[in-house]
C-alpha cells in the first residue's frame, strides 16, 4: 500500500486517476481505516487530503457555507454561525459516533461511504446541499443526493473526489431539523433518520419544504411528495398526518436486526412529523 | 513496503520515526516508540482504549495512520503527569477507585483531559456523553464520572 499526502487538489485527482481500483481518499479515516482492519480489504493507494490548504476550513461565502472535505464533524458544532443557520445539519453531523470519532469524521466521508443509514446525509439533502467534485477534467457540482447510488456505491468517476460540501443560505424564516431513531441514547446506527427543512411565508404558512429519509431504502430518499403535503399549511394535525403517511408510503426499507419493514415504515412517519415540528418552530424564530 | 519518515511532536518532544504506510499511530507508539500506555482494545475505534490527543482533539490512535502524525502535536498518557506529580485526573482516579484492571484507564484519562481542557465545568450528563466512546467493563462508570467531576473542581481551583 502506498500513502501519499499531496499539497494540491490537482495532485489528488492525478494520483486517484493513475492509481488502481483500490485507491481511496483519506480525510478522517473513521470508515476507511476500519475497513482496512478487515483482512479481506486491501488498499493500493491512500491519498491523504489534509495537507491541502483550505480543506480543513469552514468558509462563510456570500451565499452560504463551504465545508472543506477534511473538516471534522466536531468543528461543525464549534462553529456558532453554521450552527445558527443550519442547526439540523450540525446536529446530524454531531450524532455520528463518539467524541473520538467526532474529532476525525467528516460529512464528505459520511456521504462517500454511501451507507443508507448515514446520519448527515438526509440532513444535507433536506438543506439542499451541493457536493463540489474535483476531477481530472475539472470541477462539477451536483446535489448531495446524486452521490450515493446504493450501499457502498457512489456516482464519483475515476479520479474524482469531493473537495467541499456547499450549504446555501436558506433565507429568512427558515429552519431545519434532523431526527433519528436508535434503541439507545447514542453511539448507534440509525434505524430510521429524517431531515426536514422549511421556509415560511410572511403569514406563517409553509412556503417551501424539503424532506429526506435515511435508512429506509438503499440510498437516501428525497420525499418530494411528502414535502408537498405540508406546503401551504401551518403544520396543523391533518398536515402532519398526511406528511407521516406519505413518508411511510415512499419508504422501501429492508428488515434486519435493527428493525422490521413495518416498524421502519411507521417510525419514518413519526420522525418526519416530529422533525417538521422542530423545523417549523425554528423557522418561526428565524 | 517502503518506510515513510515522519517528524512529529509527542508530549512536547520532537520525535522522528519511520513507519509503514498501513501502520496505525497506535502501533507506532507502542511498537516503535515504546509508549505502551495507549492500549489496543478493539482496533476499530469502538472502545477508546487507544485514545490520544492530536492537535487538541481526542482521537482513537488505532484509527490514525502513523504517517498522518507528520507535523501534528500528539499527547499521550505518558506526558500527563508532571514528573512525580500526578495530574489531578490521575490523582482523582486513584482516590475514587475509578479503575480496576486498568486497560481502559489511559484512554479515559486522555479523553477526560480533552474534555476539561475545553470545558472546565462539565455537567454529569456532559461527562457521560463525552466519555461514551470509552468502554470500561470493570467499574460501571459511576466512579469514573465522579473522579472526572472531582478533578474538574480541583483544576478550576488551581486556575483560580
Amino acid at each position: 500500500m502506498r500513502y501519499e499526502r499531496p499539497a494540491t487538489i490537482e495532485d489528488v485527482t492525478a494520483l486517484l486517476a493513475s492509481g488502481g481500483e483500490k485507491s481511496f481518499v483519506l480525510a478522517g479515516g473513521t470508515d476507511l481505516l476500519v475497513r482496512m482492519k478487515n483482512d479481506a480489504f486491501e488498499a493500493d493507494l491512500i491519498v491523504d487530503i489534509k495537507a491541502i490548504e483550505g480543506m480543513s476550513d469552514v468558509t462563510r461565502t456570500a451565499d452560504g457555507f463551504e465545508i472543506g472535505a477534511a473538516v471534522p464533524c466536531a468543528a461543525l458544532g464549534e462553529n456558532a454561525e453554521l450552527s445558527r443557520v443550519w442547526p439540523g445539519v450540525v446536529e446530524a453531523a454531531n450524532l455520528i459516533g463518539s467524541t473520538q470519532i467526532q474529532g476525525r469524521c467528516t460529512i464528505s466521508g459520511n456521504l462517500c461511504n454511501a451507507s443508507p443509514a448515514a446520519d448527515s446525509v438526509p440532513a444535507m439533502v433536506a438543506a439542499g446541499a451541493l457536493a463540489r467534485i474535483a476531477g481530472p477534467d475539472g470541477r462539477r457540482t451536483v446535489p448531495v443526493q446524486d452521490i450515493p447510488q446504493g450501499p457502498g456505491k457512489t456516482s464519483l468517476r475515476k479520479g474524482e473526489f469531493i473537495e467541499a460540501i456547499v450549504l446555501p443560505d436558506p433565507g429568512p424564516r427558515s429552519g431545519d431539523a434532523y431526527l433519528r431513531f436508535i434503541p439507545r441514547t447514542e453511539m448507534d446506527i440509525a434505524v430510521v433518520g429524517v431531515g426536514v427543512q422549511l421556509t415560511l411565508a410572511e403569514d406563517g404558512s409553509i412556503a417551501s419544504a424539503r424532506v429526506a429519509l435515511g435508512a429506509v431504502g438503499p440510498k437516501v430518499i428525497e420525499a418530494t411528495e411528502a414535502a408537498e403535503t405540508i406546503i401551504g399549511t401551518r403544520l396543523d394535525q391533518p398536515a402532519l398526518d398526511a406528511l407521516a403517511a406519505v413518508c411511510s408510503e415512499v419508504s422501501t426499507p429492508i428488515a434486519d436486526k435493527r428493525g422490521t419493514v413495518d416498524f421502519r415504515k411507521q417510525v419514518v412517519g413519526v420522525l418526519a412529523a416530529r422533525a417538521a415540528k422542530i423545523a417549523y418552530q425554528r423557522a418561526g424564530e428565524d | 513496503m517502503a518506510s515513510l519518515p515522519v517528524s512529529t511532536t509527542i508530549n512536547s518532544d520532537d520525535v522522528e520515526y519511520l513507519c509503514h504506510a498501513d501502520e496505525s499511530l497506535l502501533d507506532v507508539l507502542r511498537d516503535r516508540l515504546g509508549l505502551m500506555g495507549a492500549k489496543e482494545g478493539c482496533g476499530t475505534g469502538d472502545c477508546g482504549a487507544c485514545s490520544v490527543i492530536m492537535d487538541g482533539r481526542v482521537v482513537c490512535s488505532c484509527l490514525v495512520l502513523g504517517a498522518e502524525a507528520e507535523g501534528r502535536n500528539i499527547e499521550t498518557i505518558e506526558g500527563m503527569a508532571d514528573g512525580n506529580t500526578l495530574h489531578p485526573l490521575q490523582q482523582k482516579f486513584i482516590e475514587h477507585a475509578a479503575l480496576q484492571c486498568g486497560i481502559c484507564t489511559p484512554g479515559f484519562l486522555m479523553a477526560a483531559k480533552a474534555l476539561l481542557d475545553t470545558n472546565p465545568d462539565p455537567s454529569e450528563e456532559e461527562i457521560r456523553f463525552w466519555l461514551a466512546g470509552n468502554l470500561c467493563r470493570c467499574t460501571g462508570y459511576d466512579k469514573i464520572v465522579r473522579a472526572v467531576a472531582d478533578a474538574a473542581i480541583v483544576m478550576r481551583e488551581e486556575r483560580a
